[in-house]
């Protein structure tokens, strides 16, 4: 193995049909500078685009931003998207204009976590380094 | 989801899974566990037919669309396309922005266009390093055509004509003086010139100036080098591939493919050879005085530390 630290690798992503992408641009950019490598994929994707791409790209980590109301029938659309193409390992993250209501909704439907306005930026980008690393030591536990 | 082995990684390539092509991709990159065994697994028979198409020129004069519709193009006739998209990496935190793929949208469903973006990782070997690994497991996931596209800014972009059999730069018109710097450098190296958004203002002078540089080329092979496109309307693409396809068939027949592609094996070796000895150095480099001359400490280096560790091998 190399000595350094090879970069986490992310994916995101906006499904749906809302094109802000204020949100997902400015979390892109906070984790580059957390030394990630950051695949985007622009906006209006479909769940299938958005998982097929994750799997090409081989990433540790997808983050999705939705801030149209649709994020209970996206986000877990990802999930399953993602296991069918044998992606279940890889965890999804999801963002946007969320009410509380439904973010346990969406942690029992395979998210990993969930952020809303008001999560401080600091707590996203460790929340997507932990779920990266885990990744990575799933990945790394039968050496 | 237990971790797949090499032998596993490798028929996955053979039957086209996406995983374990992505997979197979990031354990070389990242030289993990099973990367040799990967790297030594592949079939080296297939990538003689392969055609690798390096695609570069300055942000914002189209390269993405004009892959995209060159994409696009190669599909309708059934062929099977690799794509690489190389972003720099930041100096400072060592992440990138990876946005090439934006563009490729269109295609993320279809099975038979495998994309990767890679970040050039300040690699001392820059984009070869890491890039060249990519375009053989790409060529043994059984792409016939293999695009590598990168900005042309710095160093990357005489990485991809090495690495590439043929090159095509990409400009556009407005950029002025900036394409009057590039001149010397890479334009004397590159196969193709495509003026892309030729329907823009400007255009017609970049191409005539164009086909000045490039006359000495063209009669060599009898193929014209400068081309216009216009790639957000699929305008001259076809046209394009029909060159590079023509010309690809010169490389052949002159034997020049033959040479590119042994001068490109030896470069990611040479680079190669640096990248693994690097750690070592550093290292050894730490203990010694930083008295002498930066030039006159290396010699010394070398002779100490290759003498001390020639058996050593590494990965």
């Amino acid at each position: 193995m190399t000595t350094e630290q090879t970069p986490y690798r992310v994916l995101i992503g906006k499904p749906g049909l809302d094109g802000h992408d204020r949100g997902a641009k400015f979390i892109a950019r906070a984790l580059r500078d957390q030394g990630f490598e950051v695949i985007y994929t622009g906006i209006r994707r479909t769940a299938a685009e958005i998982a097929a791409t994750a799997i090409q790209e081989d990433v540790d980590v997808v983050g999705l931003s939705s801030l149209s109301g649709a994020h209970l029938r996206l986000f877990p659309e990802v999930v399953s998207e993602l296991e069918a193409r044998g992606g279940a390992d890889i965890p999804v993250l999801g963002g946007g204009v969320i009410p509380d209501e439904d973010i346990a909704t969406l942690l029992e439907n395979g998210l990993t976590g969930i952020f809303t306005p008001g999560t401080p930026a600091d707590t996203i980008i460790s929340s997507f380094i932990e779920a990266s690393q885990r990744h990575r030591d799933h990945d790394s536990s039968n050496k | 989801m237990t971790v797949p082995t090499s032998e596993q990684l490798l028929s996955g390539l053979k039957s086209h899974d996406p995983r374990a092509i992505g997979r197979a991709i990031s354990v070389v990159e990242n030289n993990g566990e099973g990367a040799a065994a990967i790297l030594a697994g592949l079939d080296r028979d297939i990538l003689q037919k392969v055609v690798v198409l390096g695609i570069t020129g300055p942000p914002g004069a189209g390269k993405s669309t004009l892959s995209s519709g060159i994409v696009k193009n190669l599909r309708s006739a059934g062929k099977r396309v690799g794509i690489i998209a190389v972003d720099p990496s930041s100096p400072i935190s060592g992440g990138a922005i990876l946005g090439d793929r934006i563009r490729m949208m269109d295609h993320a469903l279809d099975p038979d266009v495998v994309v990767r973006s890679m970040a050039t990782r300040g690699r001392l070997g820059g984009l070869c390093a890491s890039a060249g690994a990519t375009v053989r497991i790409m060529a043994a996931a059984e792409c016939e055509l293999i695009l590598i596209e990168t900005v042309g800014v710095g160093q990357s972009e005489m990485d991809i004509v090495q690495l590439a059999d043929i090159t095509i730069m990409v400009l556009a018109p407005g950029f002025g003086d900036d394409i009057q710097a590039m001149k010397a450098g890479l334009l004397e190296v590159a196969d193709f010139l495509v003026v892309n958004k030729s329907d823009q203002p400007g255009a017609s002078g970049l191409i005539m100036d164009m086909e000045q540089t490039f006359s000495a080329k063209e009669e060599e092979s009898g193929i014209a080098r400068v081309l216009e496109t216009v790639a957000s309307e699929n305008r001259g693409i076809r046209e394009l591939l029909e060159r590079v396809d023509r010309f690809n068939g010169y490389l052949l027949d002159s034997g020049l493919k033959e040479q590119r592609r042994s001068r490109a094996l030896n470069a990611e070796t040479l680079d190669w050879i640096l990248e693994m000895l690097r750690p070592r150095f550093l290292q050894a480099m730490e203990k010694t005085s930083m008295e002498n001359d930066p030039r006159i400490r290396a010699k010394e280096l070398i002779r100490t530390t290759l003498r001390l560790h020639s058996t050593d091998t590494q990965e």
